[in-house]
């Protein structure tokens, strides 16, 4: 093996120089090779739960479609409608509630034309492993909480302990409050929008 | 109140040990006696704070404005590694009492996963700069008061008549899982 | 040592975790599963590999004092590679596996071996050291992650093996990790004597 440089300042500055301008060349040569892939898988993500959500066909690009609502605590609502042939098919809502057992949980709720839930896809949780977690598959039509089918309008849907008609996840009542809370959201901006579009005056973003 | 739930979430709730997993090196590694958790919970205190602000800084000042964000890793490592070596220098200088006191713990800061983990966190949470420094305050304390407990318990357990195959690392990881639960009773408060 | 010394050494006799106790916070953060352990023991084995393959063939050019500044930035150079190439082509498991991929720069195993071992050697037994070494965190991180997920929800690698209401939740959560690690290594350390 040959000797070793010596470490004058000259050799270190020009060392860690070359070193860190080669890695960032190389890291920045592999972000342009990556970054159309990345693009294209959460792009994927994204047209994947939509379509997992709206049970019908639709021929336009929901992605392209979006509108943005605001809600009242500051976070914001996006709806992806679907059509085929020009009519509304359902809309597939991005919805949130801060009310999770673990903060935030994030869903994709698809609504038919007539405001019944056609399907729904939780994209983020931080709900407990085995119990609040269980809302991936608990409301649907085979879990013991089905909400699909069911028109929450503008009053909502409610847990059975506070008066409603979903069972409530064994256990994590909180998570499924938060669930339905996220749900409800959905459905009343949807409600709310669907009103101002008589109107023809909801905003494209 | 948006900073107090910050920082129970971030001390308790979402423990930074207990249940992020991050910084486990030093906490099996440093916690036999309290003293020495306290120094290094002393040393993290000060970098994390310090990494936070600078990488915060320079993420929204260079990375983002250039759209260089892919350069994150490694821009961060070396901010804090430089901030390390930095502070070891002026400590040395300014104040021999508390080089003294944290002087052995700053090295091993360098590759503590916690001052890299909250850097990346805060931006990813997309939290403001004062926002982004309670988070690494509280991250830190959070830290600390797990390591404290953790060596506290480690103290007594020397004196206990711990079976053979069990001694050392095993029962120090199965001595932190119990930990690890009570501290899951924090869950759902924020 | 003979090469083939040189990649088993990091397999069995220092396996990283249960001998050398490094690289503890990926281990217990992402091993909830068999796939997340595999998949993180395998990122980080290709790290290890490409980052000692490296560093041996730079060593004599870098001068002693900047050693460890050079070496953090050819190791982060490779995480973030691995990071968006995992992000790109596998944005699931990218997606559990979430911080724990850019502190893999932090894992004292890869600054260890880079430190330790691929600058004092030539380019082909630090690369099977990388292996060796990549490949023991591998079998250790799956090897927990199995352990946990059919504890915890009585599945293996996502395959149900007991019924549907198994499941001690517990080592899916964090405590269940210290608790599974301090176990396995004292079991591990009874067959090793």
């Amino acid at each position: 093996m040959g000797k070793k440089l010596e470490s004058n300042f000259m050799n270190m500055v020009i060392v860690l120089f070359a070193v860190t301008l080669i890695a960032s060349a190389a890291v920045g040569y592999v972000y342009t090779l990556t970054a159309g892939p990345i693009e294209a898988a959460k792009q994927a993500k994204q047209t994947n739960a939509i379509r997992q959500v709206i049970p019908g066909e639709f021929d336009n690009d929901p992605g392209a479609d979006i509108w943005k609502m605001k809600t009242p605590d500051g976070g914001e609502l996006e709806f992806y409608p679907a059509k085929k042939n020009g009519e509304a098919v359902g809309t597939a809502v991005k919805t949130y509630t801060n009310n999770g057992f673990g903060g935030t949980v994030w869903l994709m709720v698809g609504f038919n034309p007539d405001g019944t839930i056609s399907n729904y896809s939780v994209l983020e949780h931080k709900e407990t492993p085995g119990l609040g977690s269980k809302m991936d598959f608990w409301f649907t039509r085979n879990g013991k909480g089905n909400v699909i089918g069911k028109k929450p309008g503008t009053h909502g849907l409610k847990v059975t302990k506070d008066g409603g008609d979903v069972d409530a996840i064994t256990a994590a009542t909180i998570s499924s409050r938060a669930f339905l809370d996220a749900v409800n959201r959905a459905a009343a901006g949807l409600a709310g929008t669907a009103d101002a579009t008589s109107g023809a005056t909801h905003q494209n973003q | 109140m948006e900073y107090i739930l910050i920082f129970i979430a971030a001390v308790f709730v979402n423990n930074i040990v207990l249940a992020q997993f991050l910084g486990i090196c030093p906490f099996l590694g440093v916690s036999k006696k309290v003293s020495t958790a306290l120094g290094m919970t002393g040393a993290v205190t000060f970098v994390m704070i310090l990494a936070t602000i600078v990488t915060f800084i320079v993420q929204k000042t260079v990375l983002d404005p250039f759209g260089i964000g892919f350069m994150q890793t490694i821009t961060f490592i070396l901010i804090i590694a430089a901030l390390v070596q930095m502070v070891e220098i002026i400590l040395k200088k300014v104040s021999p009492a508390l080089y003294q006191a944290l002087g052995v713990f700053l090295p091993l800061i360098t590759t503590n996963c916690a001052v890299l983990g909250v850097a990346i966190m805060v931006i990813q949470k997309d939290f403001n700069l004062l926002q982004s420094v309670v988070f690494a305050a509280s991250t830190a304390i959070g830290f600390g008061l797990a390591l404290t407990i953790f060596a506290g318990i480690r103290e007594h357990l020397e004196l206990v008549a711990v079976p053979k195959g069990m001694q050392g690392s095993p029962i120090a990881l199965i001595t932190a899982g119990l930990l690890a639960m009570a501290f899951m009773g924090f869950s759902g408060i924020v | 040592m003979n090469n083939f010394k040189v990649l088993t050494n990091g397999i069995f006799r220092e396996n990283p975790t249960f001998a050398l106790l490094l690289g503890m916070c990926p281990t217990l953060g992402v091993t909830t599963s068999a796939i997340n352990g595999m998949g993180m023991g395998l990122a980080t084995a290709f790290v290890l590999i490409m980052s000692n393959l490296v560093i041996s063939l730079v060593a004599n050019i870098i001068p002693d004092k900047i050693r460890i500044p050079s070496f953090i930035v050819i190791i982060a150079a490779f995480v973030t590679v691995v990071d968006m190439c995992m992000a790109a082509y596998l944005p699931s498991l990218h997606e559990s596996l979430g911080l724990f991929i850019p502190l893999i720069v932090v894992n004292c195993i890869v600054l260890g071996r880079a430190e330790a071992f691929a600058s004092k050697n030539k380019a082909l037994p630090s690369m099977l050291d990388g292996l060796g070494m990549g490949l023991g965190f591998t079998l250790s991180l799956t090897l927990l992650g199995t352990i946990r997920e059919l504890l915890g929800s009585g599945k293996a690698f996502n395959f149900p093996v007991f019924n549907e209401n198994w499941g001690m939740l517990i080592f899916v959560l964090a405590p269940g990790a210290f608790i599974a690690l301090g176990y396995l290594i004292a079991i591990v350390n009874r067959i090793r004597k």
